[in-house]
């Protein structure tokens, strides 16, 4: 990879060491990629927030880190484990947990990046002119950004965005081309399909698909079916952007998702018949789901614990609307700035099984969490599971 | 043709798998013990290994737990993999792990439980 003489510099080291470190992320996931040189990106989104998933030396190093180490450009930050406005009400969280946990969210701010605490920052900001270069982590949100909003990002690893948020470069590969070859047309032959078969699809087509794959048999998803999707494909494989097609290349490669297939999914991640609680809520919920939320809990109430995750930006939206009190006096709990996936309020003593209509959430509840997961589309939680 | 993705130089014994890793969710972060029973090289340790494996899945945090692994002393000498990805890429580059990527024909033909020697600084990579 071509570096220019002040990024050579600043990898030998003369401009200090978070810098040299920083290049030498990029030089390595250059190299990893092919890239021939870096480029300027708009906005980073970081991974590795949650004490959970990074641990004490993840939170050593940040402690460390964010002593000189400070963002370049725009930067937002994927969820913690806890919501600490609620936290009094989880007795199963230790004191070492929250204080580690505060620890890691102040290195954060120290860095100057945006406490958003979320993996729908689609959801927070206006995304910026099409074909902006930008660096995201979380995988969801790299594949709705390149899917979606027309931006361009590989699927970055924690280190590589938060390398990218210090130099405000990222290495010129992949998927940042315009020339990407898209080999593979799903063919979806679902009828009618839920966000809960939308999640299925992106999770086959994550294990099926390289870098990019085509979709075709889908005609405008909504915004909660188009997040089930982004959250499914992100989870399960490498590839980082989809395309809806209307009418299918003749030269790519045809891949069939019918009841089969979608069995084959199901039957990987549904392991319970029933869930001790539900969690709502991976992706988080934007305003939008939340307002269809409220409508179709309206006069109802949940028969069991509900979670309910969404960003801090959109639970205060939500509040000035109003969706929130619907939702609340129907039992439901909104919590911010965690989610289902990786978070430790879900007290494994207590809960055997989760129903969620999350595939995302799916797999890290049994894969992480250790807990059986039931299933099911919005729709159907809400007809068996609220009287 | 072998692609070094990290300088170094390392010593050890071969531990194979052909399942990709997924690091965060696959790997102890402290022991560097495979935890999850779906690899052939599940309850062995990546420590002090010349670890060589198809590639990197799964989250982007998984590049913390590389960093975690060499925190604690337990992470590989060196990893060895077909397809280079950013995830594993990344987090040898932070925890200063040797890494190549090698072409399927070499891939193939490093065996599990033989000694190697790395050496990026040479032609001849391996020995």
């Amino acid at each position: 990879m071509e570096l220019t003489p002040e990024e050579k510099a600043a990898l030998n080291g003369e401009h200090g060491e978070t810098l040299q470190t920083a290049y030498r992320i990029l030089v390595a996931t250059g190299e990893a990629t092919n890239a021939e040189r870096l480029v300027p990106i708009k906005w980073a989104h970081l991974s590795g927030v949650n004490y959970n998933t990074i641990g004490d030396s993840g939170e050593e190093f940040l402690k460390e880190l964010s002593k000189d180490a400070r963002v370049k450009v725009k930067a937002t930050v994927n969820p913690m484990g806890i919501d600490f406005d609620h936290i009094s009400k989880f007795s199963h969280i230790d004191d070492e947990f929250i204080q580690k946990q505060a620890s890691i969210r102040d290195s954060y701010i120290r860095m100057g990046v945006e406490p958003t605490f979320s993996c729908t920052p689609y959801d927070i900001f206006d995304l910026p002119e099409k074909n902006t270069q930008v660096s995201f982590a979380e995988s969801n949100a790299a594949i709705f950004a390149n899917s979606l909003g027309g931006l361009k990002t590989n699927k970055e690893s924690a280190f590589s965005a938060l390398a990218s948020a210090i130099t405000g470069k990222s290495p010129y590969s992949d998927l940042r081309k315009d020339d990407i070859t898209t080999p593979m047309t799903i063919r979806m032959k679902m009828d009618n399909p839920s966000e809960l078969d939308f999640g299925m699809l992106g999770f086959f087509a994550g294990k099926v698909g390289d870098t990019s794959v085509n979709i075709s048999g889908v005609s405008k998803p909504n915004r909660r079916s188009c997040k089930a999707l982004c959250g499914g494909m992100g989870t399960s494989g490498t590839c980082a952007k989809f395309q809806f097609v209307d009418d299918e290349d003749e030269k790519s490669e045809k891949v069939d998702f019918g009841k089969e297939e979608m069995n084959e999914v199901f039957d990987e991640l549904n392991t319970a018949e029933k869930g001790d609680l539900i969690t709502l809520g991976s992706p988080q919920l934007g305003l939008e789901e939340l307002s269809d939320l409220s409508k179709m809990i309206k006069g109802r109430s949940f028969k069991k614990r509900c979670m309910i995750f969404c960003s801090r930006s959109v639970q205060n939206q939500a509040r000035n609307l109003d969706y929130t009190n619907e939702i609340e006096r129907a039992g439901g709990e909104i919590l911010s700035d965690c989610c289902t996936c990786l978070t430790p309020l879900i007290d494994t003593s207590e809960t055997d099984s989760v129903t969620t209509n999350s595939i995302k959430g799916a797999y890290y509840l049994k894969n992480s969490t250790g807990v059986d997961v039931n299933l099911k589309p919005l729709s159907k939680i809400i007809e068996d599971e609220t009287k | 043709m072998s692609k070094i993705i990290v300088q170094g130089k390392a010593q050890g014994m071969i531990l194979k798998t052909t399942s990709p890793i997924n690091f965060l969710g696959a790997v102890d972060k402290k022991s560097g013990v495979i935890r999850d029973k779906k690899y052939d090289i599940y309850e062995k340790s990546i420590k002090d290994t010349i670890l060589v494996f198809p590639h990197g899945i799964g989250s982007s945090v998984g590049a913390y737990t590389i960093y975690s692994l060499k925190s604690h002393k337990s992470a590989p000498l060196a990893m060895i993999c077909q397809k280079a990805d950013l995830t594993v890429a990344s987090g040898c580059a932070l925890a200063n792990i040797p890494m190549i990527v090698v072409s399927n024909e070499e891939f193939n033909s490093l065996r599990d439980g033989n000694q190697i020697t790395i050496d990026t600084s040479t032609e001849k990579i391996f020995n």
